[in-house]
């Protein structure tokens, strides 16, 4: 018979102890657990990502809804436990469900510790805890613009680089003289304050927070030396506390934490408890790897194994803030038999500090480069006598003997029993093994296997060395495709640290991401630019010199090096005055060929480089624009004749054609755009094959995208329908604009839709108002910046060197 | 050796190139993010596209019509493709650059 495991607590430790114990006796437990947050289990570590913007929640999730239900979990979301009853064997939740248990495990977690000062409890006073904490802390980001954070220890230096990589003016206050100081000694302290204080955030040490002030909402944090600092928001991140009120009021044995034995038990035989909530040999836990012990001992129990117990060991802290690395581990101080050995390198912000008793490593810290830290781990935990080895110990493995600063030797050289990845525990010989055994040949199938790097990624880099190391050049790094040969980093990867890292300049992102080439090539100039002329509005100054020759020229170069030139023709609607001022041209400039388009306009081919300041002066002066036929952008808007003509016309589908083409012309894309309104479903403007279409029904207007009639054919997706013109406008504007912001370059929208989901841009363009109109305005806002016709501007003289020659030399004597 | 004037430096926008008519046809000049000068006849060795017109990155162009990418210090093709475009001599003075035709042929016009 099936007995009852009740968990009261869903977060990463008993997570962890359910696929232990899934693994060791899968049908032995009905499981129910009860999770106050109402949500599945997701990982706690990641928070700080999501809060800068480097992830989404979506990427940190652990257990979806699918793992519940396919281990025959029941899940409470949002209930919390109110009660144990430990002689009847229930809990009960705070929504009435009462559930019975054989065996009950408490991972309750801790709580954010809140200062008793005055005004902590006013509005815009937040905790940084969990998923809640971060969307309430986004939404303040939003509209405000000064926060203050309290505590820089790991959780307030996250949150604070968080909320500065949201564009919030911050201010971090800290009581101690140094950052970190539980983790780091005073010198790295003070390389990181001045590592955080560079990114712009304002640091504070020695702050002793005496109130904090406002009406009902915050309005300042005052210091007890009387500083008052403006804040519209403040963090409390000042440590956290175990979460062990509902094992007191059972009667459960209560220290700081939920006292348990090295099995995991309580002073109750039939209750666990493990995670941050638990207490075990005086000790309670706050970082994930001694959790997860916690947690693998608790399933060895709960699976009938009398013999897994819990043992203290170091855990080493590395602080999670992209750019900053930081690593401690074990005991630093001072003291009697100790020696220590420090490196420091002042202009390259490096320091590392190795602290010996006896020839053995009893602790480390470092900053600012931290490749060997897994090995000064392994020396220590191994107690190596390092004697031998101690003249050249700091600078590193790859100086001890050997071929030096060769990466894959030194991780080649690590013992089996190294561990490589701290979160979880897991050393050297259990990823080879796996990777031979299992045939893994990805980052994400080692992570699947094996859990290694999974948590918190830091040691992503080691992981990849093993699998290199175990498959040769088999091995395929990376299963993002790199944007192209200059850079390892995937479009979506550049994007991403575009916006986090404010790169504003073509220059900056190749320095600050690295790139291997000097001025990159012709596959990512051109994407850099788009990215940073789609992310910086009227900030980012155009590199004509990364586009494409079209582009740069505003019109089409042809096989012979002439060029073509297609003015706008606003929904396809011309007039006399207009195919007057184009017969003018043809016949001024000998222009060879006239063509009708496919998109409803006139085209000119053969024309030379040379004319066209003076072909577009001609066109300019009859009231015609550039057509953007050659550009990344919104080139054409279709249309039929709809109600003004048609008999069948439903509405009218020209005159809303018109108005999307004169509210979108001119904008940037990430390839190109075309667009189409038809008046009735009979659809002669042919709207369901476009990037965007719009079929005009009786009810209203029938919004269509990700259709292709070129190198691929495909129908289009249905958007959605909307009653009016000024909501279909609206939808197609925040379409687009969504589409802007997230397709890769040279991306059709129907590849960025099939690469999304229809279902996600659906949502949030249909269902998600609000989400609507953020895309709408930011897309309004750029084009402030972007609607000036490209043709007026060279008629009158702009960018002259592109259209003529430097010189022409030596003709007159060729002549004669 | 008859070096001929055609401009100056700041003629060519950084990473951009000009073009230099020339009774042998034309040339095209570029300056690279380092201010290098290349000149290299305007004629991709592939289809004749107009080198001039390219993306220059490094000391390459990248041609406008088919993305094939030719040494600017070569002329050779790079990569797969095979072909080269003829080099030109040129010399920078006091910010004014010249080019000599003398060891040229005649270009394709």
């Amino acid at each position: 018979m099936t007995e009852k495991l009740v968990i009261v607590g869903n977060g990463m430790a008993p997570g962890r102890m359910l696929e232990h114990l899934f693994e060791a006796a899968q049908s032995r437990y009905e499981v129910t657990i009860f999770n106050a947050e109402p949500r599945v289990n997701y990982d706690r570590i990641m928070l700080s990502p999501v809060l800068s913007g480097e992830k989404d929640y979506e990427e940190i999730i652990i257990h979806g809804d699918g793992w519940y239900i396919d281990n025959g979990i029941t899940l409470y979301k949002g209930h919390k436990v109110v009660a144990i009853d430990r002689a009847a064997k229930t809990v009960t939740s705070n929504h009435g469900v009462i559930a019975q248990y054989d065996k009950l495990v408490i991972a309750t977690g801790s709580v954010p510790f809140i200062l008793p000062v005055p005004g902590s409890d006013l509005a815009g006073v937040l905790t940084y805890r969990d998923l809640d904490d971060v969307n309430a802390m986004l939404l303040a980001a939003q509209s405000t613009a000064k926060a203050v954070v309290i505590g820089g220890g790991l959780l307030g230096l996250e949150a604070a680089a968080g909320l500065k990589a949201r564009d919030m003016d911050v201010t971090l206050l800290h009581l101690m003289p140094t950052l970190m100081e539980r983790q780091l000694d005073p010198a790295a302290g003070y390389l990181l304050q001045k590592a955080v204080e560079a990114r712009g955030i304002k640091v504070i040490t020695k702050a002793e927070t005496k109130a904090v002030l406002g009406e009902r909402k915050v309005k300042a944090v005052e210091l007890a030396d009387g500083t008052v600092i403006p804040a519209t928001l403040v963090v409390m991140a000042a440590g956290i506390r175990p979460n062990a009120w509902l094992a007191k009021e059972a009667g459960l044995e209560v220290n700081r934490g939920i006292v348990v034995d090295a099995h995991m038990h309580t002073s109750d035989p039939d209750i666990l408890a493990i995670g941050e909530c638990a207490e075990v040999g005086g000790r309670v836990y706050g970082l994930v790897a001694p959790l997860y012990d916690m947690a693998r001992v608790a399933a060895a129990r709960l699976a009938g194994d009398e013999a897994a117990a819990f043992v203290h060991s170091d855990t080493p802290t590395k602080l999670k803030v992209t750019g900053i690395d930081v690593f401690s581990l074990g005991d630093f101080a001072d003291g009697d038999g100790r020696e220590e050995i420090v490196l420091r390198d002042a202009s390259a912000g490096v320091y590392r500090r190795l602290v010996l008793k006896e020839d053995r490593i009893v602790g480390t810290v470092m900053f600012g480069e931290i490749s060997d830290a897994a090995w000064f781990a392994d020396l220590k935990k191994r107690e190596v006598d390092i004697s031998d080895m101690r003249d050249t110990l700091i600078f590193g493995q790859a100086y001890q003997g050997g071929p030096p600063l060769d990466p894959m030797a030194a991780v080649a050289a690590l013992p089996d029993d190294a561990e490589i990845c701290g979160c979880n525990g897991i050393c050297k010989g259990k990823i080879t093994a796996a990777i031979t055994a299992n045939k893994l040949a990805s980052l994400d199938e080692v992570r699947a296997q094996t859990k290694a790097s999974a948590s918190c990624g830091s040691c992503t880099g080691l992981v990849e060395q093993l699998l290199k190391l175990s498959l040769g050049d088999a091995y395929n790094p990376s299963a993002v495709q790199p944007m192209c040969p200059c850079t390892p980093l995937g479009h979506d990867d550049v994007r991403r640290l575009i916006t986090v890292l404010g790169l504003k300049t073509v220059e900056a992102v190749m320095q600050e991401l690295e790139w291997t080439s000097s001025c990159g090539c012709a596959k990512c100039r051109p994407a850099l630019n788009y990215y940073l002329v789609c992310e910086w509005p009227g900030v980012y100054a155009d590199d004509y010199q990364s586009r494409f020759i079209n582009e740069r020229a505003h019109a089409n170069i042809q096989k012979d090096g002439t060029y073509s030139v297609v003015p706008r023709m606003w929904g396809g609607v011309t007039s006399a005055k207009e195919l007057r001022a184009i017969a003018d041209v043809v016949d001024k400039f000998a222009i060879p060929t006239v063509k009708v388009t496919g998109g409803q306009r006139i085209d000119m081919l053969g024309i030379k480089k040379e004319d066209l300041p003076a072909v577009w002066a001609d066109l300019g002066q009859a009231g015609f624009v550039s057509g953007y036929a050659y550009a990344k952008g919104l080139r054409t808007v279709k249309t039929c004749v709809g109600s003004d003509w048609c008999r069948f016309g439903t509405q009218d589908s020209t005159g809303l054609g018109i108005r999307i083409e004169k509210f979108m012309w001119g904008s940037w894309t990430p390839a190109k755009v075309k667009m189409a309104v038809s008046g009735c479903p009979r659809n002669c403007a042919e709207a369901t094959c476009k990037d965007v279409g719009v079929v005009c029904v009786e009810s209203g207007f029938e919004i269509h995208f990700a259709g292709a009639a070129g190198l691929d054919i495909k129908g289009t997706e249905v958007l959605g329908l909307v009653k009016t013109e000024d909501e279909a406008l609206e939808v197609i504007v925040a379409l687009v604009q969504m589409y802007r912001e997230q397709g890769r370059y040279l991306e059709r929208i129907y590849k960025w839709a099939r690469r999304v989901g229809v279902d996600e841009i659906r949502n949030q363009i249909f269902a998600d108002k609000d989400r609507r109109q953020e895309f709408y305005d930011r897309f309004v806002f750029s084009q402030k910046f972007a609607q000036v016709d490209p043709w007026s501007e060279r008629a009158s003289g702009k960018d002259k060197h592109e259209f003529s020659p430097m010189a022409a030399v030596g003709l007159l004597q060729a002549a004669e | 050796m008859d070096w001929i004037k055609i401009g100056a430096l700041a003629d060519i926008p950084r990473r951009g190139a000009r073009c230099v008519k020339t009774p042998k046809g034309r040339i095209a000049v570029f300056r690279t993010a380092e201010d290098e000068i290349f000149a290299v006849e305007d004629r991709c060795p592939h289809k004749g596209g107009p080198l001039s017109q390219g993306i220059v990155h490094g000391a390459s162009v990248t041609c406008p019509l088919h993305n094939w990418v030719i040494s600017l210090e070569t002329g050779q093709a790079l990569g797969a493709d095979e072909g080269a475009a003829r080099t030109v001599p040129v010399r920078i003075e006091d910010g004014q650059l010249f080019i000599t035709l003398e060891a040229l042929s005649n270009l394709a016009a």
